[in-house]
């Protein structure tokens, strides 16, 4: 088994190698292991991206924006480093659409940083596939291949806005049973229990 | 008294970091410290009467066992290289995290000796080879099967039977990731596990030349005295490949001196120094000259060092006996001043590091901070501007912008990961070829190529926006971020230039860890001593911390 950290070093060369600037590179190191911990098939998509990365034209998508459209399909690395590095401004959009991204699973790394960098879950579709990206600590997910995903139809990003899961009833009623650790106070425990003084200025 | 950290514009100097001492705060004396407590054992001895075969020891506590498996292999002379070119070493060791089981040493018995080639699981954690110093394990194999202890002068001219080539760790060749074991309090400062393996390996070798001196004379041969073996470390020959480490890992490499920085700043705080703390101090002072003085090297470069470091260390001797007394307030703080105005930096960090020795209250807390997590601060801060970065740039970075880079003298060096061996090279630009493919330790170079970039750019402009169409010193940009925070993260020198004495970055680790007796082979490479002196694993009870001035070499 390759450890992390030699799949990172090894993307980061491989990348660099094929003609990204280094610091685009280290990206992609720490992007390919992220995936791999995560249980996503990021190496193997990478490699076969790689393959034909040469061959095949892959436009770079740059400015990012609330609809992207491209005939020919957007790298998913330049598209994902400039997510990620406009994410402060483009939260503000809600919803974001990208039309013919190539290898897909290689943009989620991006989306999954951005969602830590913002403070908010974020909920990306790759056409019928769902990810929910949770502050970049884990990915919940209904797609569950390890093949390699060459293109999507159309990618959409929802930020979701911080509320919890549950309703107030559930919350209370939760909290009630929680009651039950505690101790009802004497008038003697009331005075001295807190080991403050009497008033508050004493 | 408020007294100031050292500004790391000039600490951060190459000529300073490779003025570096060990200390209280070295891995190796910290790892000790921690593990003193700790069960040790030697678990497995199965060797021939050759000496080859497969050993096990470990260090055990609660339920926690690191153990480490050792292969001892016969080799032909012809075939044993110190060089990061062998593929046979006299000896290969792995530290295993967990008590291995019979299957699991007949699996590392295929890949341990086999290093870099073979492959090793998320169980293993460490792993390293090591070569006889031949010309002194003969002498001290013959000796012992003669029923006598081997010639100390001749053992303290090497100061060890085996030396390390490498050690790995943090996932190299398959080994586990720094993530699975990160937690684990007694391993918070850095390199402890590697420290570990040297270590053990250390009692290993003496392990070895009683088993083979009394299967040459079973009846007349003797155990190699404890006196002796405590003061013999384990030798190591380090290349470039540590080089490029401390610039890999700024965060990490901050933490390391800023733990050293900060200790000198409350000690220098300190009002009354207590006369018992002064004894110590004198005290490690004085005896570490012994071990300054048999400190031999063919080096010139290094010659030169040493003998500034003995002609300073009498001078300073002169002056506490003679015109210092330690009455007087703030009495490190004057020592601080007076040694910074009259000595050279070898001594003057020979001293700060004496200086930590009394007091344990001050570096022992400073000890967990010395780890870093550093892909907390891999992400750019891309909602900054412009205004922001080149304020960075020019606070943090005001020596290096002076370079100038359009000299071609500047520019003479490039850094390089070796084909064959993976390894990480300095060449030549403008003699050797591959300088296309440079490795992006330029740094210097690539900050005024940085500052050069953003000096027609708007104040106003988010760095996301910038990097849109300047990805190519994305690199630089991340450091300039991480520099912001930790002041001592990066080196105030160019790394690229045609003065460069890669050493000095070698040697600033190796002082980190703790090694003793530089020897610098070339300006390239050089040998150490580790764990010279200190406590056999089965007094590490008994441990006297300043073991490393109590050496008899």
């Amino acid at each position: 088994m390759r450890s992390f950290s030699e799949i990172d070093t090894a993307v980061k060369r491989a990348s660099k190698g094929i003609g990204f600037s280094w610091g685009i590179s280290e990206e992609v190191g720490k992007n390919i292991r992220l995936l791999e911990m995560f249980g996503l098939p990021g190496l193997k998509n990478l490699n076969q991206y790689y393959k034909i990365f040469k061959e095949k034209k892959f436009q770079n998508l740059t400015l990012v924006s609330k609809e992207n459209s491209s005939k020919i399909p957007y790298c998913p690395i330049i598209a994902g480093i400039n997510f990620l590095d406009q994410v402060n401004n483009l939260e503000e959009l809600e919803e974001i659409k990208f039309d013919n991204l190539g290898f897909p699973i290689l943009f989620i790394p991006f989306v999954s940083r951005a969602s830590e960098i913002i403070g908010k879950r974020i909920f990306l579709t790759i056409d019928e596939k769902e990810f929910l990206l949770n502050f970049n600590q884990s990915i919940y997910s209904n797609y569950l291949s390890s093949d390699v995903l060459e293109k999507s139809d159309q990618i959409k990003i929802k930020f979701i806005e911080n509320k919890n899961m549950f309703s107030e009833t559930e919350w209370q009623e939760l909290y009630k049973l929680s009651e039950d650790t505690f101790v009802e106070e004497t008038d003697k425990l009331k005075q001295n229990a807190a080991g403050a003084g009497l008033t508050d200025n004493d | 008294m408020e007294s100031k950290l050292r500004d790391p514009k000039k600490i951060m100097k190459l000529s300073k970091l490779g003025s570096f001492h060990q200390s209280k705060l070295s891995f190796l004396r910290s790892f000790l410290k921690e593990f003193k407590d700790w069960k040790y054992n030697r678990d497995l001895f199965d060797l021939d009467e050759g000496g080859f075969g497969r050993a096990v020891y470990s260090f055990s506590k609660d339920r926690r066992v690191y153990s480490l498996v050792c292969f001892a292999n016969k080799i032909s002379d012809h075939e044993r290289s110190d060089r990061v070119i062998a593929t046979k070493w006299d000896a290969a060791f792995v530290l295993y995290d967990g008590i291995p089981t019979k299957k699991d040493l007949d699996r590392l018995s295929n890949d341990v000796p086999q290093q870099e080639v073979g492959r090793m699981s998320y169980k293993e954690l460490t792993l390293s080879r090591a070569n006889k110093s031949v010309r002194i394990f003969e002498h001290v194999v013959e000796s012992l099967s003669n029923g006598k202890q081997p010639d100390k002068e001749k053992l303290s001219k090497v100061g060890y039977l085996y030396r390390t080539t490498a050690v790995y760790g943090s996932g190299k060749f398959g080994l586990a990731d720094r993530f699975r074991i990160k937690n684990r309090e007694e391993i918070y400062g850095p390199f402890r596990l590697e420290m570990m393996l040297v270590y053990l390996v250390r009692q290993f070798t003496f392990d070895q030349v009683n088993h083979i001196a009394k299967h040459k004379n079973s009846k007349g041969a003797v155990e190699l005295d404890d006196d002796i073996c405590k003061n013999l470390g384990i030798g190591n020959s380090t290349g470039l490949g540590m080089a490029p480490f401390i610039v890999n890992h700024p965060a990490l490499l901050n933490n390391w001196i800023l733990a050293r920085e900060t200790a000198l700043k409350k000690i220098r705080e300190i009002k009354k120094v207590d006369e018992n703390d002064s004894k110590i101090f004198i005290d490690c002072l004085k005896k570490s000259l012994k071990n300054v003085t048999s400190w031999t090297t063919d080096s010139d470069f290094q010659n030169k060092k040493i003998k500034s470091l003995i002609s300073d260390l009498y001078k300073f001797i002169n002056f506490i006996e003679k015109e210092f007394s330690f009455e007087e307030d703030y009495a490190f703080n004057q020592i601080y001043k007076w040694i910074e105005k009259n000595l050279r930096d070898e001594c003057i960090e020979y001293i700060v590091s004496m200086m930590m020795e009394p007091y344990d209250y001050i570096t022992n807390p400073l000890l967990k901070s010395m780890s870093a997590d550093e892909d907390k601060y891999f992400t750019i801060p891309t909602n900054k501007n412009v205004s922001d970065l080149r304020n960075i740039l020019e606070d943090n970075y005001s020596d290096i912008l002076k370079i100038d880079f359009e000299k071609k003298e500047s520019n003479q060096n490039f850094w390089f990961i070796s084909k064959n061996k993976e390894e990480p090279r300095l060449a030549d630009r403008y003699l050797d070829k591959g300088s296309e493919l440079e490795q992006p330790l330029a740094i210097a170079r690539d900050i005024c190529k940085l500052y050069a970039r953003i000096s027609n750019q708007k104040n106003s402009l988010k760095i996301g926006k910038f990097l849109i169409e300047n990805n190519d010193l994305r690199h630089v940009v991340r450091r300039a971020f991480i520099v912001e925070k930790f002041p001592y993260a990066e080196i105030q020198d160019n790394t690229i230039g045609s003065n460069l004495m890669p050493i000095d970055m070698l040697r600033l680790k190796l002082s980190f860890f703790g090694a003793v007796k530089f020897d610098p082979r070339s300006d390239k490479w050089l040998r150490i001593n580790m764990f010279q002196g200190a406590p056999l694993p089965k007094n590490l009870k008994k441990f006297d911390d300043y073991w490393v001035y109590n050496s008899l070499n």
